[in-house]
């Protein structure tokens, strides 16, 4: 990541690669246990659940449906490029294939709409949202959430 | 077991300010040797040295500058307000088996008058930084107050119960000279009326930011009898990382309401001939109110989802089931990544506390819940 007046990007490493990989394909993407199958996220080297030596965990695409679990509100002082859209929303969202896997996200009112396009008077928890994705540049795209 | 092998023998701390002159390795120089001259114990003598590794002032500038001896231990803790019992625990298993005699721990810290970390320079590319910043969670107390909102839906508590916190601590600080709001009062309303910092917390759910340093001295309990004041024996110490677990995020393990805290209390707790039933008083890691409250249920003084209720009628202030943060805390009395508390425990196991709690014979020491923490109960 880097601070610019811009929005803070993620760094694209090996380890994170094929999540942005599917973004730009509209695709939410989670590393699933090749033994137990269980789901895994943020993304391990190794799986948790049955670790080996060299062995990875598979990249899977989920449905991008999930629960509202929580969400905060921030306000300034905070860096330039969120500043400007202070007070916005920051959720975290648990997925309907397995709700111990949480996503940080935002709640927008509509495809391409900003982080401060919704009421946060009007975000409850436990909301039912669906992921979408906003193309920042040509690698990021970043997940974006809609009440479904 | 450490069961009171070591104790602390000397504390002391710079003045707490919003900016103080002189660099934190002066300012870490003066609190260490006004902690070895607290404790009655020629610099030195110093062969063990304790720090955070979030500490600008290295062992190696430590030891020629306060003359030290031939130091035979050193060692950092990471995870910021995480480290500070774990410093001195760490001093005193050294003690204990042996591969020192006297240790140091410090924290010295510009923060008041220093910039603000999550705003200046490149933030880490770590793994929870990348699945967090994009999306504008950017600071300490955004991280905290996502955990809050979940916590207070989950147990049916409101801004009251963090309030509780907020004027517990505000009231202690009222009594302590020492303490940066010493004389700001603080009432329910003010704290209802408050300006946001990130919904659901508010200003006064927040820290302070504070130039200063505190250290403290560690040695056996044999020779912390010959020292100047009553020992404060290290009954039990313990660290905690949780399965699983994020720091300050932790929104991605099976249970994210069960911090490192609880990991840690049952370490210290197999540890120790006290309970948690037994403990009077109590040092909790207060960068945010609802640590104090996630602590409370991690420690074991209430069970899970029972902190925001724990803290109704007062149950936090002098007369209350468990005073806490008697010096006003890093909420009240200045934000040292916690190494205030550890000083006042001491001075609650001296008996000279500005908040004395009469029966104070053990108080635990905590570091932050939310981060991998350590803790520690001191006794007399």
């Amino acid at each position: 990541m880097s601070v610019t007046d811009g929005p803070l990007l993620p760094s694209i490493i090996d380890e994170n690669r094929p999540f942005w990989e599917g973004a730009r394909r509209g695709e939410l993407r989670v590393q699933r246990c090749r033994e137990t199958g269980r789901l895994i996220f943020p993304p391990r080297l190794r799986s948790p659940w049955a670790p080996k030596p060299g062995v990875e965990p598979e990249w899977v695409a989920v449905s991008g449906r999930g629960t509202l679990w929580s969400f905060v509100v921030p306000h300034p002082p905070l860096l330039p490029y969120y500043a400007q859209r202070a007070p916005y929303n920051v959720i975290v969202v648990a997925l309907d294939e397995d709700p111990t896997i949480r996503m940080v996200g935002n709640l927008v009112a509509a495809e391409g709409s900003g982080i401060d396009s919704v009421d946060p008077a009007t975000i409850e928890i436990g909301a039912a949202v669906r992921v979408v994705f906003e193309r920042v540049d040509d690698e990021i795209h970043l997940p974006r959430w809609l009440l479904a | 077991m450490l069961k009171d092998a070591a104790a602390i023998a000397g504390i002391a701390e710079t003045p707490f300010a919003k900016k103080l002159d002189g660099s934190e390795k002066s300012l870490a120089l003066d609190a260490i040797l006004a902690a070895l001259a607290d404790a009655g114990i020629a610099p030195g003598e110093v062969d063990g040295l304790a720090s955070y590794t979030l500490e600008t002032t290295d062992e190696v500038e430590i030891a020629k500058n306060i003359g030290a001896g031939d130091v035979t231990f050193f060692s950092q803790v990471g995870y910021g307000g995480g480290a500070g019992p774990a410093c001195v625990g760490q001093l005193a298993m050294a003690v204990a088996t042996g591969q020192c005699r006297v240790g140091v721990a410090w924290r010295s810290r510009k923060r008041g008058s220093g910039g603000r970390p999550w705003a200046g320079g490149t933030p880490e590319a770590s793994v929870p930084a990348n699945w967090s910043r994009p999306w504008g969670l950017l600071r300490p107390v955004d991280e905290i107050a996502m955990l809050t909102r979940r916590y207070l839906h989950e147990v049916g508590g409101d801004r009251n119960h963090l309030a509780n916190v907020a004027l517990a601590v505000r009231k202690m600080a009222n009594a302590n000279p020492r303490a940066l709001m010493h004389a700001k009062t603080l009432t329910r309303d003010e704290y209802l009326n408050a300006r946001w910092i990130s919904e659901p917390l508010c200003l006064y759910d927040n820290c302070l930011e504070t130039d200063a340093a505190l250290a403290c001295v560690v040695v056996s309990a044999e020779r912390a009898r010959d020292c100047r004041h009553r020992p404060a024996y290290l009954h039990a110490f313990a660290q905690g990382l949780s399965r699983q677990s994020h720091t300050m995020v932790n929104y991605w393990s099976d249970d994210p309401l069960r911090g490192p805290a609880s990991s840690c209390a049952d370490q210290l707790f197999r540890a120790s001939d006290i309970r948690a039933r037994d403990i009077r008083v109590a040092q909790i890691y207060d960068a945010f109110t609802p640590l104090v409250l996630f602590s409370l249920e991690g420690y074991g003084f209430c069970g899970r989802g029972e902190g925001a209720a724990f803290s109704e009628n007062g149950a936090l202030e002098l007369g209350g089931r468990l005073p806490i943060n008697t010096s006003g805390g890093g909420l009240s009395e200045a934000y040292v990544h916690g190494f205030n508390l550890i000083n006042e425990g001491v001075r609650q196991i001296r008996g000279d506390s500005v908040n004395q709690v009469a029966d104070a014979e053990s108080c635990l020491v905590t570091g932050g819940e939310g981060v991998p923490t350590s803790a520690m109960l001191l006794r007399r």
